[in-house]
C-alpha cells in the first residue's frame, strides 16, 4: 500500500496544477494588447461617459425634447443661449425647442443606429457567407454574385430609394441600413470560410460524424469571430455616419424624433444668425463619437488581427 | 488579359440590367405615386394621366419599353412632376456640374492623400507623420456634410472671402469650397492606406536589397517602392468614386451648386419615381462601369495577378 508521503502529494499537486503552466489563450491576449492601446482606450472611457449622458442626462433635464420655450422664440439668439438659469443647459434651437434634450434625444438614435445596424449586418452576412463558403460549388457562385449585383449600386442609394418607397419609420431605418450593412461582411467571412473549411480540424471533426450544421456552428464559427468583430466594430461609425448623411438630406427619422445629422443640418441652416450652439453641441457629440469609435476599431483589429500591423 | 476583361464585361452587363429591373420593380410596387395628393383626382383625368404615362400597360409591357428606351434610345421617359421636361433632360442639365466638381475633388484627394501618406512613410515618425495620420484620422471624421457648413462658416461668414453658395458657370471662386468639402474625408483615408502600404512595403526584402547596393533614396522610392506601394489605393479607388457620387448629393443641396443631387433629393421628396429611377440607374451603371476599370487597372498595376 502506498502512505500518504508529503512529497508525493506535493508532487501530484504540481502536476495536477495546471495554473501554474497555463498559456495565454488567443482571448486574453487580444484583450491585453487591446488594454495596452492608450487610443484605444481613451476612447473607450469617452463613449463610456458618453453613453453614461445619454442614461442619466435626461433626469437632469428642465425641459422636454418637445417642448417649445414661448419665453425665448421671439428673440432665440438674445434669450436661447446655453445658461444654467432658463434651464436650457444647451441652449434652445430655432423653434424655441431644448437643445439640451434633443441632443441627448439625437445621441441616443445615433447609438442605437449604429449598434442595431451593425448587429444586423453581423447577424445577417455571418449566416450568409457561411452558408456560401462551406456550401461551395454553384450555391456559392450564385449567392455571391447576388452580393456582387448588390454591391454595385451606391448605398446611400439604395438606403434613400428604401425609404422613399416603404416610408420613413425607425424600423425602415434599421431594415435600410442593416440590408446594406451585410454585403461586405458576407464577403468576408466567405473568403474565411473557404480557407478554414479544408483544415485538418474540419476533416477531424466531419470523420468523427459530426452534423454538417454542428461544424458550421461550433467549429467555424468561432474561428471567425476575431476577423468579424473587427469589421463588425468597423461598421458601427460607418452606419452613423451613413445616418447621420441622410438625415442631413431631410430623408432620415422624422420630427419629433431626431438624429445628430438632423441636429448639425438645423445648426447649419441657422448658423448665419449667429446662434453657433445649435451647431457645435450636436458636432462635438457627433465628432467624439465617430473618432473614438475609429480609434476602438482599429485597436480592436490590432488586437484580434496580429499580422496585420 | 483581353480574355479577362471580356469576361469581366460580361458580368457588368447583366449587372446593370439586372438593376434597372430591380429598380423598377422597387418603383412599381411603392405605396403612393407622384400622382396621389390630398384632393384625389376624377377617375377619368386618372385614368388619361396614367395613360399619358403608360402606366395603363400591363406590367411587363412597361418594363419592356422601359428597357427598350434605355439600351437602345438611352432616354429614361418623362418626368412625373414637371410637364415640360424629362429625365434626359434633367440629367443632361446637372450631371456636367456634379462631374465637374466630382472630378475636380477626385483629383485633389487622390493627389493629396497619396502625397500625404507617401511623406509620413518616408519620414516615419517624426513630425510629419503624426500630423499627416492625426490629419487622416480626423478628416475621416468629418466627411462632406460636416466640412460643409465648418467651410461656410470660416471662409464666408467669418473671413468673407468665398461666395457661400451657386455655381456661376463653374468659376474658381465657386468650385473651391465644394471641392474641399467632398475631398476631406476620403483624402484622410487615401492618406492613412497609403502610409501603411509604404511601410509595409519599405520593410521587405527587394527594397533592402535596392538600398544594399547603394541605390539613392529617391531611386528606391520613386522606381522601386512607389509601384506596389499604389496596388491598395489603386483598389480604393471604386469606393472612392462611389464617395463622390453619394456626396455630391449633399454638396449639391448645401452649395446650390445646381447638380443632378439636388434633383435626386427633390425627387425623393415629391415622389418623382421617374427621375428617382433614372439617377439611381445612371449612378448605378456608372458605379459598375467604374469598378470594372479598377479591376483592369488592378490587373495592369499588378504583375502577380494572371488571369
Amino acid at each position: 500500500m502506498l502512505g500518504k508521503s508529503q512529497k508525493a502529494a506535493h508532487l501530484a499537486e504540481s502536476v495536477t496544477d495546471y495554473t501554474v503552466i497555463q498559456g495565454r489563450s488567443l482571448w486574453q491576449d487580444a484583450r491585453m494588447r487591446f488594454v495596452r492601446n492608450k487610443a484605444a482606450m481613451a476612447s473607450v472611457f469617452v463613449l463610456s461617459l458618453i453613453v453614461l449622458f445619454t442614461i442619466i442626462g435626461p433626469y437632469f433635464a428642465v425641459w422636454d425634447n418637445e417642448e417649445i420655450d414661448w419665453n425665448v422664440i421671439g428673440d432665440v439668439r438674445g434669450m436661447g443661449m446655453p445658461s444654467l438659469e432658463t434651464g436650457h443647459f444647451f441652449g434652445v434651437d430655432d423653434l424655441g425647442r431644448d437643445l439640451y434634450s434633443r441632443v441627448i434625444q439625437a445621441t441616443t438614435t445615433s447609438l442605437l443606429v449604429g449598434l442595431i445596424g451593425a448587429a444586423t449586418a453581423l447577424i445577417v452576412g455571418t449566416c450568409y457567407g457561411i452558408a456560401a463558403g462551406y456550401i461551395g460549388g454553384r450555391v456559392d457562385s450564385v449567392m455571391m454574385r447576388f452580393v456582387d449585383i448588390l454591391l454595385a449600386i451606391p448605398a446611400t442609394l439604395i438606403i434613400i430609394l428604401l425609404l422613399v418607397v416603404a416610408g420613413r419609420s425607425f424600423f425602415m431605418l434599421f431594415l435600410a441600413l442593416g440590408a446594406v450593412g451585410w454585403l461586405t461582411m458576407s464577403r468576408i467571412v466567405r473568403g474565411q470560410t473557404l480557407t478554414l473549411k479544408n483544415r485538418e480540424f474540419i476533416e477531424a471533426a466531419r470523420a468523427a460524424g459530426v452534423s454538417e450544421f454542428t461544424i458550421m456552428y461550433r467549429h467555424i464559427l468561432p474561428n471567425l469571430l476575431g476577423v468579424v468583430i473587427v469589421y463588425a466594430s468597423l461598421l458601427v461609425p460607418e452606419m452613423i455616419l451613413t445616418e447621420s448623411f441622410i438625415s442631413f438630406l431631410g430623408l432620415g427619422i422624422s420630427e419629433p424624433y431626431t438624429s445628430l445629422g438632423r441636429l448639425i443640418a438645423e445648426g447649419a441652416g441657422t448658423m448665419a444668425y449667429g446662434t453657433l450652439w445649435q451647431l457645435m453641441f450636436p458636432l462635438t457629440f457627433y465628432v467624439a463619437i465617430i473618432i473614438s469609435m475609429f480609434f476602438i476599431g482599429d485597436g480592436l483589429r490590432d488586437a484580434l488581427d496580429p499580422k496585420d500591423r | 488579359m483581353l480574355a479577362y476583361s471580356l469576361r469581366r464585361l460580361l458580368v457588368a452587363i447583366p449587372t446593370i440590367l439586372l438593376l434597372i429591373v430591380a429598380c423598377f420593380f422597387l418603383m412599381h410596387f411603392a405605396p403612393g405615386g407622384p400622382f396621389t395628393s390630398e384632393r384625389p383626382l376624377p377617375p377619368a383625368v386618372l385614368a388619361n394621366i396614367e395613360a399619358r404615362y403608360g402606366l395603363d400597360q400591363p406590367l411587363w409591357k412597361q418594363l419592356w419599353d422601359y428597357l427598350y428606351n434605355i439600351v437602345v434610345h438611352f432616354d429614361f421617359g418623362p418626368s412625373f412632376k414637371f410637364k415640360d421636361r424629362d429625365v434626359n433632360d434633367i440629367i443632361a442639365q446637372g450631371f456636367p456640374i456634379s462631374l465637374t466638381y466630382g472630378s475636380l475633388s477626385f483629383l485633389v484627394a487622390t493627389s493629396v492623400g497619396v502625397g500625404l501618406g507617401i511623406a509620413a512613410a518616408i519620414k516615419h515618425n517624426s513630425w510629419i507623420d503624426y500630423f499627416a495620420v492625426g490629419l487622416g484620422i480626423a478628416a475621416q471624421a468629418l466627411p462632406n456634410f460636416i466640412m460643409g457648413p465648418i467651410l461656410i462658416l470660416t471662409f464666408t461668414l467669418w473671413l468673407g472671402w468665398l461666395p457661400g453658395g451657386g455655381w456661376n458657370g463653374g468659376q474658381w471662386p465657386y468650385l473651391i469650397m465644394p471641392v474641399i468639402a467632398l475631398a476631406t474625408s476620403y483624402m484622410g483615408s487615401i492618406a492613412r492606406i497609403t502610409r501603411s502600404s509604404m511601410l509595409e512595403v519599405l520593410n521587405s526584402n527587394f527594397i533592402r536589397t535596392a538600398r544594399a547596393k547603394g541605390l539613392p533614396t529617391r531611386t528606391v522610392i520613386w522606381r522601386h517602392a512607389l509601384k506596389p506601394t499604389l496596388l491598395p489605393v489603386v483598389s480604393y479607388l471604386g469606393p472612392v468614386f462611389v464617395y463622390v457620387l453619394t456626396g455630391s448629393v449633399f454638396v449639391d443641396i448645401y452649395f446650390s451648386t445646381g447638380g443632378l443631387g439636388q434633383a435626386y433629393v427633390g425627387s425623393a421628396l415629391s415622389r418623382d419615381y421617374a427621375v428617382l429611377l433614372g439617377v439611381t440607374i445612371l449612378y448605378g451603371a456608372l458605379t459598375v462601369v467604374v469598378n470594372l476599370l479598377t479591376d483592369l487597372a488592378y490587373a495592369w498595376f499588378d504583375p502577380k495577378i494572371r488571369y
